[in-house]
């Protein structure tokens, strides 16, 4: 495939080698250095960090303002956006924003719904959902055009992503749900957190028999467990998360003392299974306040160092 | 069988429990009653389903709005008895008026003769 | 029809605390279906608020009238001759009937009774849930049938998110979530390869986003 921007996770994919990204979460406060603080710690074994839109509804320091600090440290942002909270109006003005500082890289979401978060009385939005934000950056890029029509004066250049959920209900439309994605105009994909192995590929093959693998990038995603009751928390409380009995009995299986080395073992030989599986590009490392250890999952994946491009 | 029963409690009948509103409920401690209750047959054997099902939801419900205005939703309460039970009838009879008694008249009646209202 | 609930009696006490006539007005429609506004609810709302007042040693007029529809001139003109001997009307009519009664009876004070909630259906007796919300331009037939505006908890057109679990919504362990409905019937009527056609972001201007809206039929205008 050849590149549509200067987005440097794009060069990479480009290139064939397998991706890495990861993830961090601003502040619920103004320090931008919580952001780059996190960012050193990890910058040097991923090619480029997502930075979340007020997650699980909660109220932070704004993805746009994070990823400008990522990108004023060199370090290459995903701008996550979700529709939650926007219309379209301020959806472009942030993405034009975004693009002002060459930020390249955008994940198009819906976001959780408000209830989960310390706001549950306010209003949403969703004027539109992230199918149609995929659309619109598109749009946005390849037309340099507005959705009202106007011409844009220095369109945006975005490697457009959404996310996937292989595991989410209902199961029988996960891949066509996929394809839609990318007939919006999805280029990367990144997936929820894979701990149900056999699903995921099971997923990943009825992706193949469609040739959905070659029209997009997909990540898989992963997230290391801290604990056994962080285990069944997921399996038990977050919606749309598949983690396995196996999972938890294993996690359960080991001291206290010895968890978040098991947890981070799984993940380890996750990674190791999922990048022989066809159609997997890269991977998605989402260590939920545990940023410190992304360096270490990533070598002893062997995926250190990372490749440089041009 | 005659049943002894205090003579305070007035009696109406109703083909079915189904039939009592709550706004026959209310009604009646509107004109001064001090505590209603319903009586009718054991859950599970009305002849027309649920309708002492309903009498008891309705119950509730004139409880509640009995409570808000500061009547007392103690002052209404569903019995569910067979027909065969006419000593249980009578048990109730004392048992409801002994509740009553404790919690005194219905307050509307005295602020109405204390105030010379009209009905 | 529209759906609404009857407001807690104290908030109705403290709303006519200060008057002394009052006019309950129930109206026929949806509110009687509902049972929040109908000549029932106005007779047990005045029940209750004349024992509330007589408790309180206040002598108050509360009287009783159950119109035909509050959103037609038609019936509310029926209210003339007797509007002036009230100082506050309760209308437990839907937002519509209320504010109706209110345009018309300028110089009455009138007081919603009831809340109004969402255009429904009778799911069973003392059961009803949200069916539209009156885009003003109707998608139905390309979602089988089932509204993703109304009851997509993130009104998402190209649904479902990744949070539907067990054909539930994220949102709450006992609603449906409309995507799961939408992918089932779709599925039943054979037609799952419709699933794929990416609905286009939508016109909202049709939709409370555009203002006020009117339907104006001049073939019906005299
Ligand atoms: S699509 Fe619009 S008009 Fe049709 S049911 Fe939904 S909200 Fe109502
Ligand atoms: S779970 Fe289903 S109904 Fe709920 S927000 Fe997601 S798509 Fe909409």
């Amino acid at each position: 495939m050849n590149t549509n921007t200067p987005s440097k996770l794009e060069k990479i994919l480009a290139a064939g080698h397998l991706a890495v990204t990861s993830e961090c979460g601003p502040p619920r406060g103004s320090d931008g250095e919580f952001v780059t603080k996190k960012a050193k710690m990890i910058k040097d074994h991923v090619d480029a960090i997502n930075v979340t839109d007020n997650q699980t509804s909660v109220t932070r320091l704004c993805s746009l303002a994070a990823c400008i600090h990522l990108k004023l440290m060199g370090v290459e942002p995903v701008l996550q956006m979700v529709t939650r909270d926007r219309n379209r109006i301020a959806l472009q003005s942030d993405i034009l924003g975004a693009a002002s500082f060459d930020i390249y890289n955008i994940l198009c979401l819906s976001g959780d719904h408000q209830i989960f978060g310390d706001n549950p009385h306010g209003q949403n939005v969703f004027d539109l959902d992230s199918i149609n934000l995929v659309q619109t950056v598109r749009f946005m890029r390849d037309e340099a055009k507005f959705l009202g029509g106007e011409d844009i004066q220095r369109p945006p250049k975005m490697f457009v992503g959404a996310a996937a959920n292989p595991f989410a209900d209902p199961f029988e439309i996960r891949v066509r749900r996929l394809a839609k994605k990318i007939a919006a105009g999805a280029e990367f994909i990144q997936t929820q957190c894979v701990y149900n192995v056999e699903k995921f590929e099971s997923w990943m093959k009825m992706a193949r028999d469609r040739g959905l693998h070659e029209k997009t990038y997909i990540l898989a995603g992963v997230t290391p467990l801290k604990s056994a009751g962080m285990a069944r928390y997921m399996k038990n409380r977050v919606p749309g998360m598949d983690v396995p009995d196996g999972i938890v009995k294993r996690m359960s299986g080991v001291p206290k003392e010895k968890q978040p080395e098991e947890g981070i073992k799984i993940c380890v030989e996750t990674i190791q299974r999922l990048r022989e599986v066809e159609g997997v590009r890269g991977f998605h490392i989402m260590a939920i306040e545990w940023e410190e250890k992304v360096p270490e999952i990533v070598e002893r994946s062997g995926l250190y160092p990372r490749p440089e491009v041009v | 069988m005659r049943i002894q029963y205090p003579e305070n409690i007035k009696i109406i009948g109703v083909p079915c429990t189904g039939k009592v509103d709550v706004l026959h409920l209310l009604r009646a401690f509107e004109k001064g009653a001090d505590g209603v209750y319903v009586v009718g047959c054991l859950e599970g054997d009305c002849r027309f389903n649920s309708g002492n099902l309903r009498a008891r939801k309705r119950v509730e419900q004139a409880q509640h709005i009995l409570e808000s205005i500061g009547v007392g939703g103690e002052r209404v309460q569903m019995y569910n008895l067979s027909s065969g039970e006419g000593p249980r009838f009578a048990e109730i009879a004392v048992e409801m008026t002994e509740k009553i008694r404790k919690m005194g008249p219905n307050p509307i009646k005295i602020s109405k003769e204390k105030n010379g209202c009209m009905i | 029809m529209i759906v609404a609930k009857q407001k807690p009696i104290e908030e109705i006490i403290e709303g006519v605390r200060d008057y002394e006539k009052i006019l309950i007005a129930g109206c026929n429609e949806c509110v009687t279906v509902c049972e929040a506004g109908g000549k029932k609810e106005v007779g047990i709302l005045a029940s209750a608020l004349r024992m509330y007042f007589m408790n309180q040693g206040k002598n108050m007029k509360i009287d009783e009238v159950t119109l035909e529809r509050q959103c037609d001139h038609e019936y509310l003109e029926e209210l003339r001759k007797i509007i002036d001997r009230y100082d506050v009307v309760i209308s437990l009519a839907c937002g519509a009937g209320v504010q109706f009664m209110a345009e018309k009876y300028f110089r009455t004070r009138v007081l919603p009774g009831v809340d109004t909630c969402f255009m429904g259906v009778t799911e069973e007796r003392g059961v009803w849930s949200e069916r539209c919300q009156g885009c003003g331009k109707c998608i139905l037939g390309e979602t089988a049938g089932i509204c993703p505006i109304s009851r997509c908890a993130k009104r998402i057109l190209n649904g479902p998110c990744g949070g539907s679990t067990k054909g539930k919504c994220e949102i709450d362990k006992e609603l449906d979530c409309a995507w799961q409905l939408i992918i089932d019937r779709l599925n039943e009527l054979g037609r799952l390869d419709d699933y794929e056609k990416i609905i286009p972001i939508k016109d909202w201007s049709t939709e409370r986003a555009g203002g006020p809206r009117r339907v104006v039929r001049e073939d019906l205008r005299l």
